[in-house]
């Protein structure tokens, strides 16, 4: 069946670069290699020492301390702490790039979501077990009509996602404070203290993680994790939102509704970020907050879900190593490196990601030569 | 109706970043790149021109004036990422305007923690001084950005072979024009407007520079643009709109009748109106048919 | 009878003033493929010189190389008997080269005088555009060249014949001395054909001379003094059209003897499968692309859509297949109302459609084979398992069948994406897809837009096939000589209403022309209730 005549090996050595440039886990790799690289220099460039960064880096990863050669598994915890919420901005925009949607919207869903989370967790009735799971539930099916509704604008009136979003962004935030400032006894910037059933569990991780505030949100995280795998790679409906993601025109004309797929889309993707923003608000916090700022996960979800090229298992490891980022913080703080630092690398992650298209450009090219050539070989045959 | 008299001159300050900054952006996608990058790039205009200010306050009354220009020098700088990524690589436009944003935000906190210790700029004394009437020069120079920009893209050679690029590249390439160059000065335009827009709004609007300064006045400078139609007279009259709208959230407090209101109301006002409008007048059709395209040369 | 050839030579007969161009032994190579293989053409001053070749078979890339779009690997090039290196467009311009590109490169919300100007505007004092001058400039023009043009139209808004003659003018503008014309007739009507063919008379007359590429037989034996063949990038020989019949110059172009004749039985009619009354369908700009349209197509029969592209053939397949919302009329299947029915719920009813655009509407490129395959059956059993999951070795499996039974090359079965497929293969395999759901009514547009003659063999032998089962085939095809020999009645379409319906066997072309050109009705046959 196969048409090339070059010899063996020089096939397999183009295949294997083929492989390496299609691949787009060894690009990602490489982006974020050169991010680190470019965040070095700048370091370097200002005075500082990247060593700083770098010891941040590890102690926030194994919980070991090089300089005074401690070891607190609290940071462990706190790593994976930041990282939940992240792997779930990620998916949420992830999901939607599946479909061919751009969803920077993520902070809009993740505060809704918050905001519902907070309210469910006051109003409802302490029931262990069931008061925080409720709270989740609501958070998911609140931030997924928010982001619906993007996805229904997208379809009926042909309103950039872009631009969308962005606006919903600075809207939850000032809806999201209106309606918690509404509650009795809330102060302008937080709410009465939750009941204990309303916080996400935790306790019997203390001892694991010397009393971080990782909890079970974990376990949910991967479930989620799982859910994206499962609905997008093995469902019928992943399959019409991959099609209408991947050619929009072919995927109506086979007769896949391309508005209900947006719409559907865009609500999932929005309830991945509701559910983060209630991992956070009853994981994190004891209390609703009335938000004075933006907690940025929804933007920072942006660069996890390029790195992560909108795959289960990328977006899953891409969230990790952005939350090691983010929650080194303060370490890198107390070395002399300015927090900012991290978010520069983000950034320029992003961009070398948004370069990705020139490689792809190099695949596409390299699959219709190959085409030719089987054309020209075997034109006769070929029919 | 003397109180609306009275709120020219803030809605005119405020209407100023965001004209300058549309202005940028309608260039850029007349020639079909689509530049969502203005909101970092007018957050790097504002730390810049902050910083430059602060600086040279004490030793020269030029230095608001010196401070806008070194403002609209950071854009153009910066935008030049976007435009070798757009142009040149064929990268996603719209990736790649993200991530200038992204960095902006961090780069510009970044450098205040190193330059001023701390994660804002250092207040100035004094920003820019508003003229007769009340009225900042802003509003003179976002008017001269007007009319240029309008003369240069229907009256000037250069302004008429950019829109050819916009609208079908191929078609210019083959009249030998070259569309990769008119793209990349493009861009740096928009860049250099966008950060001269952010330094506007820094100098008249506030006294430092801080991670929410700008606050989305990049974004719905964007979609002035589009709500414009693409034109340099509609993208004017739909800034004068927006930027009304955020003059309105601030000075809302000060009209009687709206003082019961919640303060967020003000403040989501301006977001909500871009979005209706948006919804109401979706106008696709009237986009630069190649706008965000990557442009590949290719035979007949 | 046989055909006098020059032979290669590339040695340059350096008398300047006979050759206006000349190519010597021009190679062009890209990666995997040799567009150029040691080409040799020279072209008379004022002569109109064609080149034949099927597609894919380097013409286009050889003229790129002459307009400056490539460089050649290897060769050389003479302008006037002077040796010339072009590097872009711009030199070639220099040259007197200018091309008019089968895909128009207009602006489309420019007019006619800017998207002529464009690029050497002519300035005023203070270096603006001069655009009133502009306008008298190309008046000047089109008067002198007989191309009739409105310099103030918007290019939106005129048609295909006038975008072709700005175009023309385009280059003329830059006094252009060597006109080549890239498959010029694909868009026209046959009376614009007559146009043009004077129009390039008329040029020669001028003192231009004409390049024209084509794979249009007729039209090199009536506007072409000699003609360059060209197969799969080599030369085969440069002949004396006058001497040289149509079934020799095809014979040269394709390698072998080519039977254009397609043989087919007599229809065997059945009962109305498609019938559509007084339909009315508004385009994408609002305006109304289908007018009072009434058709119908029994099963058994291929009833083809005759027209020039533009004239409601999209809208009309995009009415019958549920793409496009319906204003006014009716739409039925087997007597069933579907009008008002989703693609889905059609394709359920019986309408398969093999799009007019493969790589944009059928295929979805970075999609496998077998999920491409899928595309229409996915939402059901055996593909679909518990009403939520796919089964993907059934997928696979149906693939395989499809593969085997419609002999689809693809280099690693079902598993290969479609990028990756050749554009036969990839046009094989969208009709597999729509037959296998054994559909009432096969819509086809455009079958073999693209393809090379083997691959046009096959799958019109497949569409009779069809026909010859008992399916119902609503062709639509905007290569007349297609319609002509697949179909068994044929529908002229102009401006979206059906100019009228004949029988193909003995039917005149020109008639068929005049109606496409909305210049004739012909009867309306087929349509009342028990004829046909």
């Amino acid at each position: 069946m196969s048409e090339t005549r070059l010899p063996s090996s020089k096939r397999s050595g183009r295949a294997a670069l083929d492989a390496f440039i299609g691949s787009n886990g060894a690009l990602s790799v490489l982006v974020v290699i050169l991010g680190f690289v470019c965040g070095t220099l700048i370091v370097l460039s200002v005075g500082r020492k990247p060593s700083g960064m770098y010891l941040a880096l590890l102690q926030t990863l194994t919980g070991y301390n090089a300089t005074s050669a401690v070891w607190n598994s609290r940071y462990v915890g706190e790593w994976l702490t930041a990282s939940m919420p992240l792997i779930l901005t990620g998916m949420s925009m992830g999901f939607a790039a599946r479909t061919g949607l751009f969803n920077i919207g993520a902070e809009g869903q993740y505060i809704i979501g918050l905001t519902a989370a907070q309210f469910v967790a006051l109003y409802f009735p302490a029931i262990p077990g069931l008061h925080w799971s409720l709270a989740l539930a609501a958070a998911a099916l609140a931030a997924a009509f928010w982001g619906g509704l993007v996805g229904w604008l997208r379809a009926r009136f042909a309103v950039s996602e872009v631009v969308a979003t962005i606006m919903l962004n600075y809207i939850a935030f000032f809806l999201s404070r209106y309606l918690t400032r509404l509650i009795p006894d809330a102060n302008t910037y937080r709410t009465p203290s939750f009941p204990e059933t309303a916080l996400i569990p935790r306790s019997f991780l203390d001892p694991l993680t010397n009393h971080s505030r990782l909890s079970v949100g974990i376990f949910i995280v991967l479930f989620c994790v799982l859910l994206y795998w499962l609905i997008l790679e093995r469902t019928k409906l992943g399959f019409e939102l991959r099609a209408t993601g991947l050619n929009r025109n072919a995927a109506s004309y086979a007769g896949i509704s391309v508005d209900r797929s947006l719409t559907i889309s865009m609500a999932i993707s929005g309830a991945f970020a509701g559910i983060a923003g209630a991992i956070v608000a009853l994981g994190s916090f004891n209390y609703g907050r009335v938000l004075g700022g933006y907690d940025n996960y929804g933007f920072n979800g942006i660069a996890v879900a390029l790195v992560g090229n909108s795959r289960a298992g990328g977006t899953l490891v891409s969230g990790l190593l952005f939350g090691m980022l983010a929650s080194a913080q303060p370490l890198m703080q107390s070395r002399q490196i300015p927090k900012e630092i991290t978010w520069i690398i983000s950034g320029l992650v992003v961009i070398f990601v948004s370069l990705r298209a020139g490689f792809r450009m190099l695949i596409e090219w390299r699959a219709k030569v190959a085409a030719a050539r089987g054309q020209t070989d075997s034109e006769a045959r070929d029919v | 109706m003397f109180r609306l008299l009275d709120m020219v001159p803030s809605i005119l300050m405020m209407v100023a970043p965001i004209l300058i900054a549309a202005m940028g952006g309608l260039v850029s996608e007349r020639s079909g790149i689509v530049n969502i990058a203005l909101e970092g790039l007018m957050g790097i205009g504002a730390f810049t021109a902050a910083t430059v200010h602060t600086i040279l306050e004490p030793s020269t009354s030029m230095s608001v004036w010196i401070a806008l220009g070194s403002a609209a020098l950071a854009g153009l700088l910066i935008s030049s990422i976007h435009a070798f990524a757009s142009v040149n690589l064929n990268a996603d436009q719209v990736i790649s305007g993200t991530g200038i944003n992204l960095l902006a935000t961090g780069g510009t906190v970044f450098l205040s923690q190193i330059i001023f210790h701390q994660e804002r700029t250092e207040p100035f004394m004094l920003g820019m001084m508003p003229g007769p009437g009340g009225i900042y020069p802003t509003a003179y120079i976002a008017l001269a950005v007007l009319v240029l920009i309008w003369y240069l893209l229907y009256r000037r050679p250069w302004g008429f072979r950019l829109r050819a690029c916009g609208e079908h590249p191929q078609a210019a390439a083959s009249a030998g024009i070259d569309v990769r160059r008119t793209r990349w000065i493009a861009v740096l335009i928009s860049g250099a407007l966008a950060g001269l827009a952010g330094a506007c709004l820094v100098v008249t609007e506030t006294i430092q520079y801080t991670m929410y300064t700008i606050n989305g006045a990049g974004f719905i400078a964007l979609a002035a643009v589009s709500f414009g139609r693409w034109t340099p007279k509609g993208v004017g009259g739909a800034s004068l709109l927006f930027g009304s709208a955020v003059a309105l959230s601030i000075y809302m407090v000060n009209i009687n009748v709206l003082r019961d209101l919640p303060p967020e109301f003000f403040s989501v006002l301006p977001y909500v109106i871009t979005l209706v409008t948006l919804v109401v007048f979706s106008g696709k059709d009237y986009a630069p048919a190649a706008a965000g395209q990557p442009y590949e040369k290719s035979g007949s | 009878m046989a055909a006098t050839t020059d032979k290669q030579d590339t040695r340059s007969v350096s008398d300047g003033s006979e050759w206006a161009v000349e190519m010597l032994g021009i190679r062009k190579v890209f990666p995997g493929i040799v567009a150029n293989d040691d080409v040799t053409l020279r072209v008379r001053r004022r002569e109109i010189h064609a080149i034949l070749g099927e597609n894919g078979a380097g013409k286009s890339t050889l003229m790129s190389v002459l307009f400056g779009l490539y460089a050649p690997d290897a060769g050389k090039i003479l302008v006037d008997g002077k040796e010339a290196r072009i590097r872009g467009p711009n030199d070639a311009r220099a040259l007197g080269i200018g091309m008019v590109h089968q895909h128009f490169k207009l602006v489309r919300p420019y007019t006619v005088s800017e998207n002529i100007i464009l690029g050497m505007e002519p300035r005023n004092f203070l270096g603006e555009v001069d655009f009133r001058g502009a306008e008298r400039r190309i008046a000047e023009l089109s008067d002198r060249y007989g191309l009739a043009v409105d310099p103030k139209a918007k290019v939106e808004s005129i048609g295909v014949g006038m975008q072709q003659r700005a175009e023309i003018l385009k280059i003329l503008y830059r006094d252009a001395d060597v006109l080549i014309f890239d498959e010029p007739t694909a868009v026209l009507t046959p009376q614009e054909i007559d146009e043009l063919m004077a129009i390039l008379k008329r040029l020669q007359a001028e003192g231009k001379t004409v390049i024209l590429i084509t794979h249009k037989l007729r039209e090199i034996k009536e506007a072409a003094e000699r003609c360059t063949v060209l197969r799969r990038g080599r030369l085969v020989g440069t002949v004396d059209v006058a001497s040289t019949d149509e079934s020799a110059l095809a014979e040269m172009m394709v390698g072998r003897a080519v039977d254009f004749n397609i043989r087919k039985k007599s229809p065997t009619l059945g009962d109305v499968v498609l019938s559509i009354r007084d339909l009315d369908v508004r385009g994408s700009r609002g305006q109304l692309s289908v007018k009072g349209l009434s058709l119908d197509v029994r099963s058994g029969e291929i009833l083809g859509i005759a027209g020039v592209d533009g004239n409601g053939q999209t809208e009309l397949i995009e009415a019958v297949t549920g793409l496009r919302r319906v204003e006014k009329g009716s739409i039925s299947m087997d007597g069933r109302d579907i009008t008002r029915v989703s693609t889905r719920e059609r394709a359920g009813a019986g309408i398969g459609h093999v799009p007019e655009d493969r790589q944009r509407h059928g295929l979805v490129l970075d999609f496998r084979l077998d999920e491409n395959l899928a595309l229409r059956t996915y939402d059901r059993p055996p593909l679909l398992r518990r009403r939520f999951f796919l089964d993907f070795e059934a997928m696979a499996e149906r693939a395989r069948s499809l593969i085997a039974e419609y002999d689809i090359r693809a280099a690693k079965g079902p598993a290969t994406k479609a990028r990756s497929m050749s554009g036969g293969n990839q046009q094989k395999a969208i009709i597999a897809r729509e037959i296998d759901i054994s559909p009432r009514l096969l819509v086809i547009a455009q079958p073999t837009r693209g393809l090379d003659v083997g691959a046009i063999e096959n799958i019109h032998k497949r569409i009779i096939a069809e026909r010859d089962k008992g399916r119902a085939v609503l062709l639509v095809s905007y290569e007349l000589d297609e319609v002509l020999a697949l179909c068994d009645r044929i529908a002229a379409i102009s401006k979206g209403e059906i100019v009228g319906i004949v029988e193909a066997k003995g039917v005149d072309e020109r008639l068929i022309g005049a109606m496409m050109a909305g210049k004739a009705r012909g009867a309306e046959m087929g349509m009342r209730k028990g004829a046909g």
